[in-house]
């Protein structure tokens, strides 16, 4: 084993909000080639600090130490001088230009004032071979994948000589394959001898590529593990600060009426090849597969956001056209988004006006809605769903992320659905979060919901669903019936075509 | 609780938005001329404004949705030639208020239809309208100013309803029911809906070609009236009327704090932002300002009372 050089030292860092400690002396070593991953529950200070290493904060009291000697950093260019790089979650790449112009975007090679592009395509285009990227520089970034756009921001970290490189969920928008390929670049960057913070929320991507793990809890550090050392549950109960037995294991059991939902033959001609399945009310369908497998597209068709070639539909033994989100919600179904910010929250809007949004009609007298008629009709239901907030009248905005999401389900609660698409729940919500929503679907499995639990992450379809279908390449390839035979090798097995298909879809008749 | 008294304060200055501006100038005039302040001189400001004000309130809820209305000073003059024209006809003169209203309601309808079935972005559309009506209105006027003295919805431009002008009285009345429906009904929420997030409004069932017909019809409704009212004022009308009050209207509605990019703000707002404008038009003429230092002098208001605007609800509170 190579001698471990410290490469960043942290002493004592704290930095405080208008009303929030949000990192409160914050101490730990990161050495020279080393992929050391932060992991912590949303709002625990990790990317306060993330920040003010790259600059973009400045901290209250503390140190940091490169090489031994005290850096101050006032602002992100100068955290750049240093070597230090941030890759944001949202990435920062401009598409309208090359990539090779958005590697040098701010340090552009230039004689006399004009642009000397050949030179800027040159070396962008060694530094993107060494990543391995399978793009020319000239290529347009707005026609990229986002896996390789993030290749582009990588490169741009390297064009400025960068020692440690901040990485803040970078696989959340990737497929497996995308993360596989981007692992492989990490690791190369590690063999430099460049160090690597990674932020990740993902368990079984830390486990494959962490050489040391430390844990932030609510702004304060909560310890460093070693590879050795890392374990999920040990990481769990590190950050939220008990132990938590199988964290995922939900055991739901709930009276099931098979057959209250059935979709048939369901198909847009393209992404989603004709596929069936049905639904009982009370059951948790799981729908797992690799992400770009079609189910996102195929639910969006069920719901009749996208307009479908073919497909029937059933409720309760009879058939019913579904050609706007607004026929599905007449109809009892709801739909959970599964990008919140993007296509589930008017963010700017009350939280009693999120949730009560689908109702607002009902609550109106001949269109007439009285003062805060939504507020006043959320305030049962956020209490029903634990929504924190200081009331029904601030902003969704201020919440947290597993705030958010639980207004998105109250908001579904709220039409009493039938049937409800819940597309990647929990992405990015913290544990603590995380297990109130599945508490939440097993009660309102228990109520008779039929609920179809499309997930990307295993471990919670292993534990919460009840029946599990899995997708790849626009068909549902598998399905797993008994809650025995769910296991994760078991999905990834139809999910990555090892095992052939051999779903059959079997009508399951309804009885009133 | 720190935050919390943070964030009422915050959101009281919030609510108060441009309004300490506005008294800043009406001091500022009343201190260079006592005549500012006088009972008569106000009245007229108000009814200076009225017009701006109808228009904006239209535009409000355009802009709430995330779009923009260039078309309402060529939907004014279309519709104030057309009532002039009919006001003069012996057999439907009684209409002519309601036909002028009905028109601007349908080009309002022209323009909601263009952006929600054919799904042009509304600069376009509305640039295309604006260019189109403009011709039009000269046409149906033949080129020439339409005159009729002895009009018989005068009273709406002169007359008075107890101290107050009907026109302002109009403009107010107007202002009232925009809030009742931007704040009090379902379709008012929708609106804001729509423009804070179109795609999430799509979920949750909302038919947004109905809110786009609904924003953009009442806009086009309302310069059909605020077409009513200049031509009663001045009982005449030309292809001219109306020329550049799209940018005064979108002037009150930006001054008056709503966002650009749609979902925030509201019509009180714009009530202070048209006031602002009519006081400083109203007041620098006082002076014997020259229409070229208004002009210079207007656009420099605009920009700093936007700026302060910004600087304050700028400074935002942490979150995560």
């Amino acid at each position: 084993m190579p001698q471990e050089k410290t490469l960043l030292r942290i002493e004592g860092l704290s930095k405080s909000f208008p009303g929030v400690r949000a990192l409160d002396n914050v101490s730990f070593t990161v050495n020279e080639g080393e992929i050391h991953v932060v992991m912590g529950e949303n709002g625990a200070g990790k990317s306060t600090l993330m920040k003010i290493l790259a600059g973009v904060y400045r901290a209250d009291n503390g140190r940091i130490l490169l090489d031994g000697h005290e850096v101050r950093i006032a602002d992100p260019l100068e955290a750049m001088e240093l070597g230090i790089n941030l890759i944001y979650q949202e990435l920062s790449v401009a598409p309208n230009i090359s990539a090779a112009e958005n590697i040098f975007l701010g340090s552009e090679k230039s004689r006399f004032g004009v642009v000397n592009r050949r030179e800027m395509n040159r070396v962008s285009g060694e530094i993107l071979s060494r990543l391995g990227a399978g793009f020319a520089p000239e290529t347009i970034a707005g026609r990229l994948s986002i896996a390789e756009q993030q290749q582009i921001e990588i490169a741009r970290a390297l064009n400025h000589r960068s020692r440690i490189l901040i990485m803040d969920e970078p696989t959340a928008a990737l497929s497996e394959r995308e993360t596989d390929r981007l692992f492989e670049v990490v690791f190369a960057l590690k063999e430099r001898g460049i160090a690597i913070i990674y932020i990740s929320h993902r368990m079984n991507e830390v486990t494959r590529i962490a050489d040391r793990l430390s844990v932030l809890r609510d702004g304060r550090y909560a310890g460093t593990l070693d590879k050795a050392e890392i374990r999920a549950d040990t990481v769990v109960s590190m950050m939220v600060g008990r132990s938590l037995d199988d964290f995922y294991r939900h055991d739901i059991s709930t009276h099931i009426r098979p057959g209250v939902f059935a979709v048939e033959c369901i198909s847009d001609g393209g992404k989603v090849a004709e596929s069936s399945f049905s639904l009982g009310s009370g059951e948790i369908l799981g729908l797992a597969g690799l992400v770009g497998a079609g189910r996102t597209e195929m639910s969006r068709l069920i719901f009749g956001i996208d307009r479908k070639t073919s497909g029937r539909i059933y409720l309760e033994g009879t058939e019913i056209a579904v050609d706007s989100p607004g026929d599905a919600i007449a109809a009892g179904m709801g739909f959970v988004p599964e990008d919140r910010k993007m296509q589930g929250l008017f963010m700017r809007m009350s939280v009693g006006d999120n949730i009560s949004m689908n109702v607002l009609a009902g609550l109106a007298r001949g269109g007439y809605l009285g003062k805060n008629a939504g507020e006043n009709y959320a305030r049962a239901l956020m209490e029903d769903m634990n929504v924190r907030a200081a009331s029904a009248s601030v902003n969704v905005e201020s919440l947290s992320g597993g705030n958010q999401q639980k207004v998105l389900l109250a908001r579904w609660l709220a039409i009493d659905p039938k049937v409800l698409i819940l597309d990647e729940p929990t992405r990015g919500v913290d544990v603590g979060a995380k297990s109130e929503i599945y508490r939440i679907m097993g009660e309102l499995a228990s109520r008779g919901v039929a609920i179809l639990f499309i997930s990307s992450e295993l471990p919670e379809i292993v534990g919460v669903a009840q029946r599990v279908l899995v997708m790849r390449e626009g068909r549902i390839v598998g399905e797993i019936r008994e809650k025995t035979e769910i296991s994760q090798e078991n999905i990834m097995n139809y999910a990555a075509g090892v095992k052939s298909p051999d779903y059959q879809y079997r009508k399951a008749e309804y009885t009133a | 609780m720190k935050k919390l008294d943070h964030f009422r304060r915050s959101s009281l200055m919030k609510s108060l938005g441009i309004l300490p501006v506005l008294l800043i100038i009406i001091v500022f005039f009343t201190v260079l001329n006592r005549n500012f302040i006088s009972g008569g001189n106000l009245t007229n400001v108000l009814r200076q404004a009225s017009i701006n004000i109808v228009l904006a309130a239209g535009m409000t809820m355009v802009i709430l949705t995330g779009g923009i209305d260039l078309s309402v000073g060529s939907i004014l003059a279309s519709s104030a030639v057309i009532s002039l024209v009919i006001s003069l006809d012996p057999v439907l003169g009684g209409f002519a208020v309601p036909i002028g209203m009905i028109f601007g309601l349908a080009v309002g309808l022209v323009n909601g239809s263009l952006i929600a079935f054919l799904g042009l972005p509304p600069f376009i559309a509305t640039l295309g309208t604006m260019t189109t009506f403009r011709g039009a209105a000269y046409l149906i006027a033949g080129g020439t100013t339409v005159i009729n003295n002895s009009l018989n919805f005068a009273w709406i431009g002169n007359d008075y309803l107890g101290p107050l002008p009907w026109l302002s009285v109009i403009a107010l009345v107007i202002i009232a029911l925009t809030w009742f429906l931007l704040k009090r009904t379902v379709t008012g929420v929708r609106i804001y809906a729509v423009g804070g997030n179109v795609q999430a409004a799509r979920l949750t069932g909302i038919k947004v070609w109905k809110i786009m017909l609904i924003v953009y019809g009442a806009s086009g409704f309302l310069c059909g009236l605020a077409g009513v009212m200049l031509s009663s004022r001045l009982y005449s009308a030309n292809g001219l009327l109306g020329q550049g009050y799209e940018l005064d209207a979108i002037a009150a509605v930006i001054l008056g704090g709503t966002s650009m990019t749609g979902g925030m703000g509201g019509i009180f707002g714009t009530l202070i932002g048209a006031l602002i404008i009519a006081v400083l038009n109203n007041g620098l003429t006082i002076m014997n300002v020259s229409f070229f230092w208004q002009l210079v002098i207007r656009g420099i208001v605009i920009i700093i009372a936007v700026v302060i605007d910004t600087l304050r609800a700028g400074s935002r509170a942490f979150n995560g």
